[in-house]
């Protein structure tokens, strides 16, 4: 397998750079944030891109979607990184679509990833409960009852939760937090009796919400996958889910490089435009360096999932810790190269540190996925 | 089956019965490493036997024509030769500038005689070669180089002094830079000489080093005569063959970053430190040392062939690949770094059966000179930020 695109692939990535940097860029984001928008991103830009397959684009053809796999998912990804754009790709098809692709059943499927290929419907995730991701440590409570399940507990940190049409919950069925064994599954309604939603403006301008569960009511065909047994099959699919974040990171870092790079040209002190400055020089040449070794590792990974590797859990902890640091590295280098003016919000740069961060944390930074990587090699 | 499938089948079975058992253990120390010319040093006899094999074959030099003894394979090939040699344990052959940086650039500037009489000898090991860039006052700044070669006709007459010549005191043959006019900008005027190091007038004096090794020459030129037609390319147009070749021996340096030797540094840390009740080293801030090296390791070998990949697949310049000498060596010097911190005491030794002739402590010493060796850190970071980001002078 090499580790390289194919023709498609790169027209693949030709046509999002084209559309997002069009439709979907940061002063779109801007323009969102600005007029306190209600629902964060802009339906109608998702539909457009939903119109050209791409919420179905790592979806199988069998359920409508593109078949163009992680691969595919991680260039429009990667795109929408450098644009900053806010679409509900992420949450609703890397992380939802993957998750029901791989845990639900057949009926389900049938049922869910036509009409999220299609943009029809939006899924979020809700597994965090604290400030750090532990998915073991999940305390929200699945009672079992003659009737199916009773679901009590808050979570955070749910992606785009006060506009998502369904949760994906994870919910403790049995044992106690820490444990791996006792976790499920379930997708509800966002609107089932005894859920209430805080929508939460985050620092990069796009949305999460605390999701409150008081006495939900489920039925057992709300399950995914097996009652007790959800635990390893949803690492699995958040391997594949920070694969997929690294690449928007990728995106990210590479564009608040590439307007760095563009203001050292630019910039003229002591006469001289900064970028001839052996100290800039150095450290510049330092970040492409670190860039286009985040570059392979995200590529390797996405090509890993699509090849359907059997163990990806390393890799995938390396990919998202490497390109933690690799964020944080260009990100502040890009505020403090551009100097005063990298500090004011006019100014575009300061959007790419803040996306950064709050990506990095999602699903675990670097010192949660590096203690992993080197747990997973036996150290 | 496919081409490519019968021919890895062919390379297996060919390595099968010509590498020898011998052959097929890691290496230990640098007398492993076997270097051919004219007196061959050698731990074990099968060395030779190996090398001459793989030699007769072109295999030292998988990719270079036939027609002058290299391998003629493919990309493809080459690699699948690399699998198979890799699969069975089998060390590499043969160690040689002469593959390794006088070969390529041969083959790009030398006339048809040149590489008639040279190449053939580097591929079978024949003739060993040594490099003579650096002089005392020219490390960064090579092209402030002095070694002078004055025209007498049909030949040179060579005068000066060259430094940091690897293993000139072992060497055949020289591949030398020397200033032919030193009447235009520093650039011009410097020539790209061979010669044969037995030329009367030639004196090498190893240089004892931190590790206690003398890899390193100094090397003295005092009226060597070398004929005309061992001039490669133009006279006075050498800077270009000196860039050329040293893209080449930056690359083998850069490889230097994954660990050949195939021991995990994870592994060398659980056998020497322990875990805990948890399968956590016994010390957590080394342990995320080797973590983050172990991280970076893996990067850059994904790194190393994505560029590669994406070269043959004709996309892009290849332009990252200059970032492979700088960082390649930067993580060697890192892995070994960590490396004495995980071996520890044992690392100490420098003498003695116990700590194999402090082998940890000399290698770790010897890293340190690969961020200085074929272009400083420095001057790689130049190098990208002037050539691939186009930052003003």
């Amino acid at each position: 397998m090499g580790l390289v695109l194919n023709e498609d692939q790169l027209m693949l990535k030709e046509a999002a750079a084209g559309f997002l940097a069009d439709k979907a860029s940061i002063a779109e984001l801007r323009r969102l944030r600005d007029e306190g928008n209600e629902v964060g991103y802009c339906k109608e830009v998702w539909q457009e891109m939903a119109g050209m397959g791409w919420s179905g684009v790592s979806i199988g053809e069998e359920f409508g979607g593109l078949g163009y796999g992680y691969t595919g998912l991680g260039i429009i990804l990667e795109q929408m990184g450098r644009n900053l754009s806010n679409a509900p790709l992420q949450a609703s098809i890397l992380v939802g679509a993957t998750i029901i692709e791989r845990m639900a059943s057949a009926k389900q499927k049938g049922d869910l990833l036509p009409r999220l290929a299609a943009g029809e419907i939006t899924v979020s995730l809700a597994l965090q409960e604290g400030n750090h991701h532990l998915p073991n440590h999940t305390g929200l409570s699945g009672e079992l009852t003659d009737n199916g399940y009773v679901l009590t507990g808050k979570k955070v940190f749910v992606v785009d939760a006060h506009v998502a049409d369904k949760f994906l919950v994870v919910a403790r069925t049995s044992g106690t937090p820490g444990d791996e064994g006792g976790l499920s599954l379930f997708l509800v309604d966002s609107d089932a009796v005894g859920i209430t939603r805080e929508r939460v403006i985050m620092m990069d301008s796009h949305n999460s919400g605390l999701v409150s569960f008081e006495g939900v009511k489920v039925g057992v065909e709300a399950l995914l996958g097996e009652p007790d047994e959800a635990y390893s099959p949803l690492v699995s699919c958040l391997d594949i889910a920070n694969i997929g974040i690294a690449a928007e990171l990728l995106g990210l870092s590479q564009g608040a490089y590439d307007r760095t790079l563009h203001y050292l040209k630019e910039r003229q002190q002591f006469g001289e435009p900064i970028g001839s400055f052996q100290a800039l020089q150095h450290r510049a040449a330092e970040m492409y360096t670190e860039l286009e070794l985040a570059r392979s590792i995200v590529l390797k990974a996405l090509l890993a999932v699509d090849a359907g590797e059997d163990s990806i859990a390393s890799l995938a902890s390396a990919c998202k810790a490497k390109m933690c640091a690799v964020a944080s590295l260009v990100t502040n280098e890009a505020i403090q190269m551009h100097g005063g003016i990298g500090m004011t919000d006019e100014f575009d740069i300061g959007f790419f540190i803040k996306r950064a961060r709050v990506l990095q944390q999602l699903f675990g930074g670097y010192s949660y996925h590096l203690n992993r990587f080197a747990a997973l090699n036996g150290y | 089956m496919n081409n490519l499938e019968q021919f890895r089948q062919e390379v297996a079975i060919w390595l099968e019965s010509n590498c020898p058992e011998a052959m097929r253990t890691p290496m230990k120390d640098e007398g492993d490493a076997y270097w051919g010319g004219r007196n061959p040093e050698m731990n074990h006899p099968d060395q030779k036997v190996w090398a001459d094999r793989m030699g007769e074959r072109g295999w030292t030099a998988p990719e270079w024509p036939a027609e002058y003894g290299g391998g003629g394979l493919s990309k493809d090939q080459a690699k699948i030769l690399r699998e198979e040699m890799r699969r069975i344990g089998a060390r590499s052959p043969l160690e040689s500038f002469g593959i390794s940086m006088l070969g390529p650039a041969l083959l790009k500037y030398g006339s048809e005689e040149q590489k008639r009489e040279h190449i053939p000898k580097i591929v079978k090991g024949q003739i060993r070669w040594c490099q003579g860039y650096s002089e005392p006052d020219a490390g960064s700044d090579l092209a402030s180089l002095k070694t002078r070669a004055e025209d007498q006709g049909d030949h040179y007459l060579v005068n000066g002094q060259k430094v940091w010549t690897s293993y000139a005191d072992k060497a055949d043959w020289i591949f030398c830079l020397v200033r032919t006019d030193a009447s235009g900008t520093k650039h011009d005027g410097i020539s790209f000489l061979l010669f044969d190091m037995a030329s009367k007038g030639v004196e090498v004096r190893p240089i004892k080093l931190i590790s206690g090794r003398s890899p390193f020459c100094e090397t003295f030129f005092d009226d060597v005569i070398v004929p005309k037609e061992n001039l490669i390319g133009e006279e006075g147009r050498g800077w270009s063959i000196a860039k050329y070749l040293l893209t080449h021996e930056r690359e083998m340096i850069s490889g230097q970053g994954l660990s050949s030797s195939g021991v995990r540094l994870g592994q060398v840390a659980i056998d020497s430190i322990g875990c805990d009740a948890n399968g956590q080293l016994n010390d957590t801030f080394l342990r995320h040392d080797v973590a983050q090296l172990e991280l970076d390791e893996l990067v850059f070998g994904a790194t190393m062939q994505r560029v590669s990949d994406e070269t043959k697949a004709g996309q892009g310049l290849g332009e990252a690949a200059s970032i492979f000498k700088y960082y390649g060596t930067e993580l060697n010097k890192r892995r070994w770094e960590i490396m004495m911190a995980v071996v520890g005491e044992n690392a100490l030794g420098w003498e003695g059966e116990t700590n194999n002739d402090g082998e940890t402590a000399r290698t770790w010493l010897r890293t340190k000179g690969n961020s200085i060796e074929g272009g400083t850190s420095e001057v790689q970071l130049n190098v990208i930020a002037k050539r691939v980001l186009g930052l003003p002078s």
